[in-house]
């Protein structure tokens, strides 16, 4: 990954106030726009960063404005990578109950997961669970839309 | 019709038609809101079927999808009917990827949600 020729970084952190990550989102969807990313494409990415930094401001960091949200992303013409760091204690993902089966279709949350493995081709967490690390390689597709789309 | 901010409903032959104020639907002072609008429309207006048109909706987030299942529950509770329709297909795959489409009636327009309400 370190090889790769990246066009574009943002390194950022922000106080966990609702709504606080939309200008860093619009600004990376931005620039992966001038990259020649298509709206459908843009669209999964909007998802990722969307349902990551909410989680981190309002799951994580609890909307606690003394604790910030640490923003990293590279983007390319082929490739969208992100890392997300909350202060908050930490989650362990595989305790999260699938969104898609039995009671858990008819919860009011827990879809935020779900939607970023979709969209994304790898995502990853720190052993505290405080800290996610995606990316996204153009043109590959995970299981789960492979799933939906065929 | 009430005066709403987020959506806007109409009436059609009894079956209350909503389409959205936002075609990107994140903002999350703006997803209280149109839940607010939503559930008055049963609670305070006593409307039973609706259909509600997503011709307008570019993108949702999670928390927006938690807000029209929390809608459908009220509406059953309430003895009503529910169908979505005009669905484009990024929004329709967000809710194939989380098997909404299992909890959610969906048409593909709004004449064919009114010939069955």
């Amino acid at each position: 990954m370190d090889q790769h020729n990246w066009s574009w970084t943002l390194k950022r952190s922000f106080p966990s106030r609702r709504n606080a990550h939309l200008e860093s989102m619009e600004e990376i969807l931005g620039q992966l726009t001038e990259l020649g990313w298509s709206d459908r494409e843009l669209f999964g990415v909007q998802m990722a960063l969307e349902e990551s930094l909410t989680n981190a401001i309002r799951h994580g960091n609890k909307c606690d404005e003394s604790k910030h949200v640490a923003i990293e992303c590279k983007v390319s013409p082929e490739r969208f990578w992100l890392r997300v760091e909350d202060e908050g204690p930490g989650f362990i993902p595989e305790h999260v109950p699938d969104c898609r089966k039995g009671k858990h279709l008819e919860a009011c949350g827990g879809r935020g997961l779900m939607l970023i493995k979709a969209y994304m081709t790898t995502v990853e967490y720190n052993d505290r669970g405080n800290r996610v690390t995606m990316e996204k390689v153009r043109g590959e597709q995970s299981s789960e839309l492979m799933d939906v789309s065929s | 019709m009430p005066e709403t901010k987020r959506i806007k409903a109409s009436d059609s032959g009894g079956v209350t038609v909503v389409t959205f104020a936002d075609s990107k639907i994140i903002d999350e002072d703006e997803i209280q809101e149109l839940g607010q609008e939503l559930y008055d429309l049963v609670e305070r207006h006593d409307h039973r079927k609706f259909v509600l048109n997503f011709s307008h909706v570019e993108f949702l987030s999670s928390a927006a999808l938690g807000k029209l299942i929390s809608f459908e529950k009220k509406v059953s509770t309430h003895d009503g009917e529910l169908i979505l329709t005009n669905i484009r297909p990024e929004i329709y795959e967000v809710f194939a990827i989380t098997k909404l489409t299992k909890l959610f009636q969906i048409k593909d327009d709004e004449a064919d949600a009114l010939a069955v309400l």
